[in-house]
């Protein structure tokens, strides 16, 4: 059988999951010199783009920018897209191996992680993410409902989501109306009574995973005034020493930041955000109706681990916050794909460098490959899956060099649109999303937002003349 | 970025040895995995100490034929320095290069679940890097451009 990538015999490959990772690698993929590749990306849900449509705040519009290159990437003949059509659902791995050389997995960190401490599941206290794809706009999550007569809210967790969560909360309906966040929370935000937002972190100030212009974003909204405890933002002497042998100038300016914050005198603002650290939520309190009643918090010291990252522990000492809303945002994990090995300890793909690894033999699963947060854990910004996708491909032309590929009865870019549609008739287009595009971004411009999404796919379907 | 997402894609391959077990048996090991080091566990897979090439290098020389009849117990590194899953890679970067060590075994509630080395750092950092130019460079280009809305 001769070798597929040439003009006669495109190599095709299914890639399951639209977000920037599968373009990133869509991109390698037709790239790679004296290849011809045929890519068609799957997804769940009808548009593409991932998280940076339903993760990505959407008062960051300027980030949602990337979108350009992967419409360049699009726009290559050889690409196709399939959306509202899910793995396990409307396809199996064993009709993408029908039908494709190589699969390459890229959904993602889809679930969050629990806290694992009593209370986590009364009414009020929610997963940050439902809280996000629920702003965004995503189909899955439009039906949620949050809380938003409650005047005290908590976040735990001090990474990106938290403090995108912490904004959106604290931001006004003006500040919000500038964006494209969906119409439904916009809606819910107008009417919001939360008038104090926390933000709890386990260790201290420079171990903080927010960046640097996140911190000075929260000391510039429009009514809300942001503050932290002077004692927690301190320097321990394990931080000091730490910043001091890696000359960490950015971390130096953080914590000179949030000082900054603790020092300030509140400006009779309407909303305050209160940013804590060294402390760890040990029980949700329930209100005596299985609500959020108030959480109770452990102080923590840090202490070094042998590698020197310093880790906290707690002191015995606690301390009770009063709110009624609670937002986790302590870590997020892939979930298994139906048909694929799964790595429960790390929530990933089992993979090695992005090949599937057979959980019994520990050998590759030959055509089966993975990339992104669902390949190394939810890491790093966007760009970062641009060297991890690199990483997958290398071994995929690799294995490709060595034939290690799947020799497909019907490889065919007609039989996988018959399949297809068959399957999932509501099947949509890169064509039905640009059309979709316009008009949201068309929507958008009658009331000066950077666009009006499209949240059901029933509206979708309509906007497009089709049922 | 944490010692865990450079281990999510390493499979789940740790190959160990124990003390007991002869040099000649170590180097098939290190051979047949193309690495540098062996954690070495005793029976409750608890590391107990790491035997690298260069120890094995520098106990042949004057001793060419007795090395490999040794027992790994004879050349291992004892004071073993270990990294938990949290660890953040900064600080592990930071004492690895400073204590000159090359493959860290990361255990959990004294378990081994995995090793890196210092290639594996290195290269997490360099993506991490690289990862952060890119994304700062498509904003920058962004604010050039006339703003224009996206999804």
């Amino acid at each position: 059988m001769t070798r597929p990538g040439s003009e006669g015999a495109p190599l095709r490959v299914a890639i399951v999951g639209a977000g920037p990772t599968g373009y990133y690698a869509a991109d390698q993929l037709f790239r790679q010199p004296g290849l011809v590749a045929e890519v068609d990306m799957y997804d769940r849900v009808p548009t593409p783009y991932g998280l940076v449509r339903a993760g990505v705040a959407p008062d960051h519009q300027k980030i949602k920018s990337v979108t350009a290159s992967f419409d360049k990437v699009a726009a290559n003949p050889r690409f196709r897209f399939f959306g509202c059509v899910e793995l396990g659902r409307h396809v199996t791995v064993e009709d993408l191996r029908k039908h494709y050389h190589m699969l390459l997995y890229t959904t993602g960190a889809q679930t969050d992680r629990r806290m694992g401490i009593p209370g986590e599941d009364l009414k009020n206290s929610h997963a940050a993410t439902e809280f996000v794809a629920w702003y965004n706009g995503h189909p899955d999550y439009r039906q949620l409902t949050f809380d938003l007569s409650q005047e005290r809210a908590a976040i735990v967790g001090v990474g990106n989501v938290a403090v995108d969560v912490a904004r959106i909360l604290s931001r006004t309906p003006a500040e919000l109306e500038k964006t494209d966040i969906a119409d439904y929370a916009l809606e819910a935000l107008r009417a919001s009574r939360v008038r104090e937002v926390y933000l709890l972190g386990r260790r201290g100030p420079a171990q903080a995973a927010f960046t640097n212009p996140e911190v000075k974003e929260l000391g510039e909204l429009a009514d809300a005034d942001v503050t932290a405890v002077p004692e927690e933002v301190e320097l321990d002497d394990l931080s000091r020493a730490a910043m001091e042998r890696a000359s960490d100038r950015a971390t130096q300016k953080k914590v000179d930041l949030l000082q900054e914050y603790a020092r300030r005198a509140p400006s009779g603002k309407r909303r305050r955000l209160i940013l804590r650290f060294l402390v760890s939520p040990v029980e949700i309190l329930d209100n005596g109706a299985g609500a959020v009643g108030g959480m109770r918090l452990v102080r923590n010291k840090l202490y070094a681990t042998d590698t020197g990252t310093l880790q906290p522990k707690p002191t015995g000492e606690f301390d009770d916050l009063p709110v009624g809303l609670v937002f986790r945002s302590v870590g997020y994990k892939g979930v298994p794909l139906a048909g694929v090995p799964f790595n429960d300890k790390w929530g990933v793909i089992l993979n090695e460098k992005g090949r599937v690894l057979d959980p019994t033999s520990k050998q590759p699963v030959v055509g089966e490959y993975t990339a992104g947060w669902i390949k190394r854990g939810p890491t790093g910004v966007i760009g970062t899956n641009k060297p991890d996708a690199a990483e997958t491909v290398a071994c995929m032309m690799e294995d490709l060099a060595a034939d290690r590929v799947l020799h497909p009865a019907e490889a065919s870019r007609e039989a996988v649109e018959r399949l297809v549609r068959e399957r999932q008739p509501r099947c949509f287009s890169y064509q039905d999303w640009l059309r979709l595009n316009e008009l949201e971004v068309q929507r958008g411009k009658e009331t000066g937002r950077p666009r009006v999404k499209f949240t059901t796919i029933e509206d979708m379907l309509a906007a497009l003349g089709r049922r | 970025m944490t010692i865990a997402s450079l281990l999510a894609r390493k499979g789940v391959k740790v190959v160990t040895i124990q003390p007991e077990h002869q040099i000649r048996q170590a180097l098939a090991l290190l051979a047949e995995h193309n690495i540098g080091a062996l954690v070495v566990v005793d029976p409750g897979a608890r590391p107990i100490g790491i035997l690298s090439e260069r120890d094995v290098v520098r106990a042949a020389i004057g001793d060419e034929r007795g090395v490999f009849d040794k027992p790994v117990s004879a050349l291992m590194t004892r004071n073993l320095i270990v990294g938990v899953p949290q660890d953040d890679l900064t600080s592990v970067g930071y004492t690895m290069t400073e204590k000159r060590i090359r493959h860290l075994p990361v255990v959990e509630q004294g378990r081994l679940v995995g090793i890196i080395s210092i290639g594996d750092v290195v290269k997490a950092q360099r993506d991490q890097y690289q990862g952060e130019v890119d994304t700062l460079q498509f904003q920058l280009i962004a604010d050039q451009e006339k703003p224009v809305a996206r999804a």
